[in-house]
């Protein structure tokens, strides 16, 4: 495997911000998921929950809720805005006004013609969904108190909104209110504070069910206005409620961190008369369940302690395969770590800043797995704050490490960096060619000649950068007509090729000096999450989201034979059954058969003059390996080498040096700086 | 060896009632628990047991009503029976054999003349697989029944009952091994199971313990090891099943029970706390916490008005309306060790051993009932695992029972231990012991022998305590100072002896007091307890002397001793060695009554008793393997009536008998053949006597009986037979089934006859006794301690009362009298049967 020089980075303080809202469009697939910053992010969740996009967040804009209409994804936020998304340029498209105050949630009917906003001022707002836009058709009956949660009759005809005290259901029609059902006070102090109605379902069989912040689960008739049930789920509140498709269960997500399943069973078997049974209790939380979707097979909940969890139901998955496996999704599926390769710099991208750190340095030598006395401690460079309201969504930084570059959603920034041993300058590059607007990736040429950056409609505009002026060459474009946004560039270390994959699926690989499009990778089902050109062979390696590793020859436009091979071979199912992809290639530029890559909990250098580990050979056997004989070891070694010393790994690169930077942000230091969680009695404590 | 056959070992007494779960009769009424080789009948009103169910040759292992017939019983035992049993009047109704050791038995209402067993597992023989059987009851008229229709239903079942509960109306029975529930549907003749993870990432133990189904919907509740309970719902379908959990006991469940409505979840365990879930709305739950001991079983009664609880010390709590603890019975207390020896108290002739912590118990054997707990320690006893407290390790009665030693102790880590010597003295108006002298520190160390002269009834009463610090003390009951105005003597140390600085073991009294032996490590020495002088030394090396008995009546010349090889008779006229057998003794004990001594020896893994007379060295009796293990608590108790046994072997019976306790903490005794046909003869007796149980009927009866019983004894001047008379009517007419009586307007007439006559003869009595009987009728709603204790006297009251009704009812003809009688004695099952279906 080799031995290398690690500089072992701890000092990027990473912190994810708390899931607010959730929404899954069932018929994609897709989960789009809002952060307190307003970031709005999408899982393909048919694509082993790859993040496929990111809509940065802005300053001021707090999404509370989240609907997808058709294909289209709507959000509101306390800012009083109903937003609609562009999911191809990754921006929101365009904001209107509710004029009633903070909205509280937002809701689309199933026959997706009507959008209803619950706001502050107790008015339901109903929007028309235009072609292109939408428009405000009337208000329903208006109420005292704020509405808080909506929830549409699967006919359409009715809807049921849960207030301050009390739920109201409408008349969609009509627009008037036909029942007002109040719900019991918290018992004891809280008797005096009033019960929010945190959120409320309406199922097709007229039931009306609410979740409170008395802690209670109640289920109601939704015909007669009368309670049937409730049961008192946690001391705090239930924050959210969750309907599966088939209305035979219900999932409701508190303030305790816990995940709540009901589900409609027949008290005695074959007999029609059902009743909710409260079963299974999920607690994959520290802090309050803020956002819950009850998909086909699984729970998926988020909160405030920022990790998406996906739980499979064990009733409907088949056991002991990948999908039943319980994932947490704690890092971003994107790399928000540069590296200046030859300079030894690293660039962090927060939401806000960039932090631009010099790497240590240490002189001594020792035996594997000893800590090297550090001569020169890693120093902060620069702390740059982004300008405007819009949060950075990419930035890059140039290999000798003498450019700087961000986007927000409206404008790129380039800045030319001059550092000498102890004096830094920033400069910022005040003239950009108007083509670097809107980007959605930005990518240095290896000899910091060039700046790449991807525009709408996967194009990919090619700036020319030098000390006087940097001005547009071209803009690559491709034929396939996919407008998806591109989320990879990779040039080649030659200067010749660059290789860009959107979320189409697809790779295309571009000739930078014919200008034009070489070649494209044939289309594979899966996302691919990591793109890299070998220098020497240039043949290129791609990583998707179903852990699938290729080769393609940009050469003879096709497959390697090592590619051939590991197909028909197949991956070792410990591989594919990894639950973070890979988020970066690398290559060794001392030893040319060796593949440097990495995901959330291991990194991995593939040999690929060894042959390949077959299933029933044990996939991680490092540590197997090292007590065996040299002939042995020899015998019994894999292309497969996996280091898993290294945890919560937010990037690995190998510098010039040939010494190699892990950057990790432990959970726990994430978990630390989350505020308290509710009180919660521990027997024995 | 013919005659030896004849004496068995039996469980006669201070067996565990909470061995299987108790049964509550339909009417709440009746509790019924096995016990040992019986089943026992208690009422649940005044705590008393009413009748016992004998049969069993062997521990009874379950007992069940019948689900066609709630006045009928089914208990299965060990001896590969199944018995059928009324239990109201004690009558065996039918023997069905099985032939294999049974271990636990369950029916359910829809299976109609199956019941199911649980056997060990024919297939392989493995010791610990069991197998669940059905067993189709024949229906014939006789006694003894084969049986032969066995059909395996579920392999690899538990052997634990509780492991094993029928669902809603026997659709389906769910049964839990290990961390595997498996749910078997009847009708579709096929099981579902479902299994846990043994051990999920939390640590938490996921083995279940104790099952039990919801009885209308399907719902089936698991308790489990990490004190989980899991309420398993849509278990038909194989997949989509789902599961509830619910978690409050911190130990493991060791028993869940749905009430028969299904409204409440009834759960325990180790916390000694009864949870109470309502089912549906689990989160409301009601507790009734402090029941003294770690709970094993619950019960509820048919129509869900009483709750039982069974505790691991041998307990069992029957509350009422699940919020009131409304009657306790108490069995034996042997907990996990024995400390004190067993011992007999000499005025209530009462089994005396420690008991709950820091007390000694006493407990009839006769009457089979915990008499008193007497408190030695006086401290609050605290559960908590890892705390020192006092416990009593030692106590010695003198002869005539007047006085009390005992001994408590408290050892520490790291600490020297604590002991108290503390004399009681019976309090003649209180009836009970009362503290006398507290000696702390008697000794240095720990005390490793006590003992009272037993023949203190002239002299005043010394008691010698041997401690391992080195020696040996004499404590006296020393008359006060005269100038101070303290109430009684109190007792003080009056001589300190040692020998050669070598650790005294045991000790012991000659029966008239007269010698005091001593044994220090292999010597023996004997002391005269009047001027405290060394009379003799005795040793017979190699090995300590652990026992010490002196002979009795005709052998109290001799001294016999034991060693870790020998078993030594020393004649204390010539001082030397009579004879000595090797054997490996563990206990030695003399009977207090004859000369016998008994002596319980290990060989093999297993106890043989020796009976014999110091004069011979000739075993009178003899027993191999009388119970695996080593035995060293045993006692002589001397009978109330003296047995007249002619044959040899079973002689040294006759006067006392011998309970010893097994390493598994189980009563035995020694039984003859003749003793067991009595004993079976007169509880059939008795079902015919006192068939009525505790009612406020029977107490009306009872008032009237002994006033009649007790009027004639107190003078002759009110002599009034009358009263009693009177009752024989009223008797037949409340034990005969109303069913089968005869119409009410000829039964009226004569009723009222009867009532007519006792009138004539003394009017001016029943005034008062009616509204004594009032007044009695309100107290027993208490449950007054006056009314159990004359619960006792009652059996024997009732036979002569009986026999007086019988010679003279006026009321009725005699016709008529046998008539009723005949009606009555007929089997009336059939009836119920044909009712039932």
């Amino acid at each position: 495997m080799g031995e290398f020089k690690v500089h072992r980075v701890r000092f990027f303080d990473y912190m994810p911000s708390a899931i607010r809202a959730m929404a899954f469009n069932s018929h994609t697939e897709r989960l789009a998921v809002a952060r307190a910053d307003g970031a709005v992010e999408i899982f393909n969740f048919a694509d082993n929950y790859f993040q496929e996009k990111v809509i940065p967040g802005r300053d001021g804009r707090a999404v509370e809720a989240l609907c997808w209409v058709g294909r289209r994804l709507f959000s509101a936020g306390l800012d009083g805005e109903l937003t609609e998304y562009d999911l191809e340029n990754l921006r929101p498209k365009y904001s209107i006004e509710a004029y009633g105050g903070p909205v509280w949630t937002i809701s689309g009917n199933s026959q997706g013609t009507l959008l209803a906003a619950g706001c502050e001022d107790g008015t339901v707002k109903m929007f028309e969904i235009l072609d292109e836009r939408i428009q405000f058709q009337r208000n329903l009956d208006r109420q005292k108190g704020r509405i808080i949660s909506l929830a549409w009759h699967p006919s359409g005809t009715k809807m049921a909104a849960g207030m301050m005290d009390m739920i109201r259901i409408f008349d969609t029609e009509t627009g008037s209110a036909t029942h007002r059902m109040l719900v019991e006070r918290g018992a004891g102090a809280s008797k005096s504070k009033e019960v929010v109605v945190w959120s409320v379902a309406f199922l097709s069989d007229h039931t009306v069910i609410s979740g409170d912040s008395a802690g209670k689960f109640q289920i109601w008739d939704g015909s007669t206005g009368t309670l049937i049930r409730s049961h008192p789920v946690t001391k705090w509140d239930v924050l959210v409620l969750s309907v599966s498709q088939d209305e035979s269960s219900v999932i409701a997500g508190t303030s305790e961190g816990t995940v709540v399943q009901f589900q409609f069973i027949a008290s005695t078997a074959g007999q029609e008369d059902k009743h909710w049974f409260r079963t299974r209790t999920f607690k994959n939380h520290s802090h309050d369940v803020r956002a819950l979707v009850h998909t086909d097979t699984a729970v998926v909940s988020g909160g405030m302690d920022t990790q998406l969890v996906v739980r499979p139901l064990l009733d409907k998955v088949e056991k002991n395969t990948q999908e039943s496996a319980l994932r947490k999704i704690a890092f971003p599926h994107r790399n928000l770590v540069s590296c200046a390769k030859k300079a030894g710099l690293l660039l962090f991208q927060f939401p806000d800043h960039l932090e631009l750190w010099r790497l240590g340095e240490s002189d001594g030598n020792g035996a594997p797995g000893e800590i090297l006395p550090v001569k020169r401690k890693p120093e902060k460079l620069i702390q740059l704050k982004r300008k405007g309201e819009d949060h950075i969504c990419c930035s890059a930084l140039s290999p000798c490490g003498s450019w700087l570059a961000y986007s927000t959603v409206s404008s790129v920034r380039l800045y030319r960096l001059t550092l000498s041993s102890n004096s830094v300058s920033i400069q910022k590059v005040s003239k950009l060619p108007k083509e670097l607007r809107s980007v959605h990736q930005l990518c240095f040429s290896l000899d910091s000649s060039r700046l790449f950056a991807s525009s709408s409609l996967s194009s990919v505009v090619v700036v020319a950068l030098d000390q006087t002026e940097c001005r547009c060459l071209h803009t690559l474009k491709h034929k396939s007509g996919s407008k998806q946004p591109i989320h990879i560039l990779c040039p080649s270390e030659d200067g010749r090729w660059l290789a860009a994959a959107n979320t189409d699926c697809e790779i295309h690989v571009f000739d930078l000096h014919k200008k034009k499009l070489h070649c494209s990778v044939p289309a594979y089902s899966s996302c691919p999450t990591a793109v890299s050109i070998h220098p020497a062979s240039c043949s290129l390696v791609s990583v998707h989201a179903d852990q699938q590793i290729f080769e393609f020859s940009l050469k003879q436009k096709e497959y390697t034979e090592w590619s051939r091979q590991l197909q028909r071979q197949g991956l070792h199912p410990l591989w594919l059954q990894r639950d973070t992809p890979v988020t970066r290639v690398t290559f060794n530029p001392t030893n040319p058969a060796h593949i440097v890559l990495h995901d959330a909990f291991m990194f991995c250098i593939i040999d690929q003059s060894l042959p390949l580990p077959k299933a029933e050979t044990k996939l991680y056997n490092q540590m197997v390996l090292r007590s065996f004989p040299q002939p042995q070891r020899s015998r019994e070694s894999h292309a497969f080498k996996i280091c898993k010393n290294f945890q919560h790994l937010l990037s690995v690169t190998l510098l010039e040096d040939l010494s190699l930077v892990v950057v990790e942000r432990p959970l726990l230091d994430i978990v630390s700086q989350l505020p308290a969680p509710v009180r919660q009695k521990k027997f024995a404590t | 060896m013919v005659e030896q056959a004849e004496i068995r070992v039996v469980r006669q007494g201070g067996s565990k009632i909470t061995f299987r779960e108790p049964v509550i009769s339909s009417d709440s009424r009746f509790l019924l628990c096995a016990s040992g080789h019986t089943v026992k009948v208690f009422s649940t009103v005044t705590e008393e047991c009413v009748q016992e169910l004998r049969g069993h040759t062997d521990l009874v292992t379950g007992v069940l009503l019948r689900p066609s017939n709630h006045l009928q019983v089914y208990s299965c035992s060990a001896d590969g029976t199944v018995r059928l049993w009324d239990f109201t009047d004690g009558i065996l109704i039918r023997t069905y054999v099985i032939g294999y050791p049974i271990f636990s038995i369950f029916a359910s209402a829809s299976h109609d003349g199956v019941v199911f067993i649980v056997t060990a597992s024919q297939r392989d023989n493995r010791s610990d697989a069991f197998q669940l059987v059905a067993v189709h009851l024949p229906a014939c008229a006789d006694q003894l029944v084969e049986t032969t229709e066995l059909s395996a239903v579920l392999g690899d079942v538990s052997a634990n009952p509780a492991a094993i509960a029928f669902g809603r109306a026997g659709e389906y029975l769910a049964s839990a091994n290990g961390s595997q529930l498996e749910v078997y549907f009847f009708k579709k003749k096929k099981s579902h199971r479902f299994s846990l993870k043994d051990e999920n990432k939390n640590g938490g133990r996921n083995t279940l313990t104790c099952v039990a189904c919801h009885p209308t919907d399907d719902c089936v509740a698991t308790g489990h090891e990490d004190g989980k309970i899991r309420l398993w719902r849509n278990f038909s379908h194989r997949k989509e099943y789902t599961y509830s959990t619910l978690h409050w006991h911190h130990g493991a469940v060791a028993s869940l029970r749905f009430t028969p409505e299904g409204s409440n979840l009834l759960s325990g365990g180790l916390e000694s706390v009864l949870v109470q879930w309502r089912y549906e709305q689990e989160s409301q739950r009601n507790f009734l916490p402090r029941l003294g001991a770690a709970i094993t079983h619950i019960a509820v009664s048919p129509d869900g008005s009483r709750f039982c609880t069974s505790h691991s010390d041998n307990k069992i709590t029957i509350i009422q309306s699940c919020v009131k603890v409304s009657s306790i019975i108490q069995g034996l207390v042997t907990g996990d060790e024995v400390q004190t020896d067993l011992m007999v108290d000499p005025r209530s002739k009462a089994l005396v051993l420690n008991g709950k912590p820091g007390h000694l118990q006493f407990y009839s054997l006769q009457r089979d009932k915990l008499l008193f707990n007497l408190d030695i320690v006086q401290q609050e006893f605290i559960h908590q695992s890892g705390l020192d407290q006092y416990q009593v390790v030692r106590a010695a009665f003198d002869g005539s029972g007047s006085w009390l030693a005992t001994v408590e102790e408290r050892k520490q880590k790291a600490a020297e231990v604590e002991v108290n010597l503390k004399l009681w003295a019976f309090d003649d108006h209180t009836q009970s012991f009362v503290l006398n002298t507290t000696i702390a520190a008697p000794h240095e160390a720990r005390i490793s022998g006590l003992c009272f002269d037993p023949a203190a009834g002239s002299r005043t009463a010394v008691l010698v305590s041997s401690s391992a610090d080195g020696h040996f003390k004499a404590w006296r009951l020393a008359a006060p100072p005269a100038h101070t105005d303290d109430e009684g003597a109190s007792w003080s140390c009056d001589f300190v002896g040692a020998y050669h600085g070598l650790v005294p073991g045991c000790c012991s009294f000659s029966a008239d007091g007269s010698l005091l032996a001593v044994s220090f490590q292999e010597v023996v020495t004997v002391w005269s307890p009047a001027s405290w002088e060394l009379l003799a030394t005795l040793s017979q090396p190699p090995g300590d002397v652990r026992n010490l008995c002196f002979g009795r009546l005709s052998c109290s010349k001799y001294l016999l001793g034991t060693t870790t090889k020998l078993l030594c008779c020393w004649n204390l006229l010539t001082c030397s060695l009579e004879w000595s057998t090797s054997m490996e003794v563990s206990l030695l004990l003399a009977d207090p009554l004859s000369e016998n001594m008994a002596a319980f020896c290990h060989q093999d893994g297993s106890a043989d008793l020796f009976v014999f007379k110091p004069s011979e060295p000739l075993p009178l009796f003899s027993q191999k393997a009388v119970c695996p293990g080593r035995v060293t608590r045993a006692v002589f108790a001397p009978r109330e009536v003296m047995l007249e046994s002619c044959e040899e072997s079973s002689q040294w019976l006759n006067r006392s008998r011998l309970y010893f306790l097994t390493p598994q903490m189980d009563l035995l005794t020694f039984s003859t053949k003749a003793e067991e046909q009595s004993l079976l003869a007169s509880s059939k007796q008795l079902v015919i006597d006192d068939a009525v149980a505790m009612t406020p009927f029977y107490l009306l009866l009872g008032k009237h009986q002994r006033s009649g019983a007790e009027a004639p004894a107190g003078g002759p001047s009110s002599g009034s037979p009358a009263l009693p008379q009177s009752s024989a009517a009223v008797r037949e007419l409340l034990q005969t089934p109303a069913h089968v009586l005869p119409a009410a307007s000829f039964l009226c007439s004569a009723f009222l006859e009867s009532l007519l006559i006792s009138v004539t003869d003394d009017r001016e009595e029943t005034g008062p006794a009616d509204q004594e009987m009032e007044s009695e009728k309100e107290e027993e709603e208490e449950g007054s301690d006056e009314e159990t204790g004359a619960g006792g006297t009652r059996p024997e009251e009732a036979p002569s009362g009986g026999a007086q009704t019988e010679g003279a009812a006026p009321g009725l003809t005699r016709t008529q009298v046998r008539e009723l009688r005949r009606v009555r004695k007929l089997d009336h099952s059939w009836l119920a049967r044909i009712l039932d279906s």
